[in-house]
């Protein structure tokens, strides 16, 4: 089936079999590797992408739900090479080890910023309910997260 | 994890979608909505569709609605619109419940009329849909039909939903005069779904004694149910948290827990009185014009 779609502001057309999940399309298909797979069960969020400005587990979905649809995956937020303020406040707030959840956090804590500009930490620990980190003990990444948008203007 | 192989169709109407499930054999077709149930289960093969008609294109789902009559809310109304909906200001009820049900991604696709479709036995929607009262809208080859949330849940994952009828949306009555509702969950701790899940709404008189209670229970038995008991013994009692507690102390007889390895029967039972007791004293609370949005509760 022929799909077309916006990926990180670029159009693109693709033929797809149905049953392609988002996730792989992504991957495999747009080389697109910072999104990753966990759990692949829909539980630890590594995921994460951007459905039209909603994060979305894109394991659970199929390439074919988002035919039509902007996907902005963790390679569309730096601009120019310069890190996007959530990637640069994780990088200096050592809010990751092994770095294989950061792509989810990032993208579950943009769109919670996006929605909610002065969030407290409960409402960062609650936006991260759907991620799940084996390393940091997620403290770091709630720190990196206030810290974004303390420089934004925004965090109580 | 891969699913196997099907057909995809998108109709972009109703009469096309019931056209599409029309033109496949019985029983080889399966509705997609938000997919967070059904997508997981293509991908473990526990459903094999030949055909998968999705619905979430079909612009007549969704919105919820202020009408005569009450109000409706579209099959394709998410949780977590549900979470934030204006038109429900007046019903604290669906932001509680929604708040509670998985995590924010999961909320941002799944669906009210997934939730109910689905029936899954530790579902959420479930029991606010009994307890509220609502009616399901369903819509097939012989037109539409509205079925009382009494009459949906037929057994373990089944409703009244015909193979070849499709969920539209629920609808509530008006809240009536001096009503409160409220949910109250106990999250297993793995799948985050209701180890036990209690709503309750409560309306009292001009005395302020209870006219009437309804319970809705998901978690406990293998089919979400109305606690008649519980409901009866608080018709006409009066309205302090005493008299609540001493109600549900005398227990809910249509349970039949299960038991599994994440809860016991008996835990279950145990439960079951202690949220039954939470989400009657919140109803209460709001049947009087106090306690707002239960932020600090269902953890
Ligand atoms: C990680 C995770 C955590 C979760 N936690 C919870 C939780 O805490 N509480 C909870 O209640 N749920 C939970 N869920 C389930 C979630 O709420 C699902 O969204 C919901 O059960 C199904 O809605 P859906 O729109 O995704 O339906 P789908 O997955 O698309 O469909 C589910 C089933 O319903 C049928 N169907 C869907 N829409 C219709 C319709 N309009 N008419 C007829 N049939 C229809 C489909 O054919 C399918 O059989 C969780 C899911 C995940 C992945
Ligand atoms: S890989 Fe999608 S949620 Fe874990
Ligand atoms: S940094 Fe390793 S899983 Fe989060």
């Amino acid at each position: 089936m022929k799909i077309a779609l916006r990926v990180n502001s670029q159009d693109v057309e693709a033929e797809v079999e149905p049953r392609l999940l988002l996730v792989h399309f992504l991957r495999e298909r747009l080389r697109l590797t910072g999104t990753h797979i966990g759990c692949d069960t829909s539980q630890c969020g590594a995921c994460t992408v951007h459905l039209d400005g909603r994060a979305v587990k894109s394991c659970s979905l199929l390439a074919v739900q988002a035919d039509g649809c902007a996907i902005t995956t963790i390679e569309g937020l730096a601009a120019d090479g310069v890190l996007h303020p959530l990637q640069a406040a994780f990088h200096e707030h050592h809010a990751l080890q092994c770095g294989f959840c950061t792509p989810g956090m990032v993208m579950a804590a943009h769109e919670l910023l996006g929605r909610t500009p002065m969030p407290d930490e409960a409402q960062i620990r609650a936006a991260l309910e759907g991620n799940r980190c084996r390393c940091t003990g997620y403290q770091n990444i709630v720190d990196a997260i206030r810290a974004a948008c303390e420089r934004a203007g925004g965090c109580t | 994890m891969i699913p196997s192989a099907f057909n995809y169709v998108a109709p972009r109407s109703l009469e096309e979608a019931l056209a599409c499930l029309g033109r496949c054999e019985p029983g080889t077709a399966a509705l997609l909505a938000g997919g967070m149930s059904l997508v997981p289960a293509l991908k473990l093969r526990f459903a094999r569709p030949a055909t998968l008609v999705d619905i979430g294109r079909i612009a007549a789902l969704r919105g919820i609605e202020a009408n005569a009559g009450g109000i409706h809310i579209g099959a394709l109304v998410t949780h977590a619109e549900l979470l934030g909906a204006p038109q429900l200001a007046d019903r604290p009820v669906f932001a509680e419940t929604a708040r509670v049900i998985a995590d924010p991604q999961v909320r941002n696709r799944g669906t009210l009329g997934g939730s109910l479709a689905y029936a899954h036995p530790a579902a959420d929607w479930p029991a606010v849909f009994l307890a509220l009262g609502g009616e399901a809208e369903l819509f097939g080859p012989r037109g539409a039909r509205a079925v009382a949330a009494e009459d949906f849940f037929t057994g373990i994952f089944g409703t009244a939903i015909g193979a070849d009828e499709i969920l539209t949306g629920v609808r509530f009555a008006h809240v009536p005069v001096n009503a409160g509702s409220a949910y109250s969950k106990m999250r297993q701790q793995a799948s985050g779904m209701a180890l036990v899940g209690v709503a309750a709404q409560l309306v009292l008189d001009a005395a302020g004694a209870i006219r009437a209670a309804s319970v809705g229970v998901t978690g406990v038995n293998a089919v979400p149910f109305r606690a008649r008991s519980l409901e009866a013994r608080l018709q006409g009692s009066a309205s302090d948290p005493a008299a609540l507690s001493a109600a549900c102390a005398l227990g809910i007889t249509e349970a039949d827990p299960l038991g599994d390895r994440h809860a016991s029967a008996d835990y279950r039972l145990h439960l079951l009185g202690v949220h039954a007791g939470r989400a009657l004293a919140r109803a209460l609370a709001r049947a009087r014009g106090s306690a707002g949005d239960g932020a600090d509760y269902n953890d």
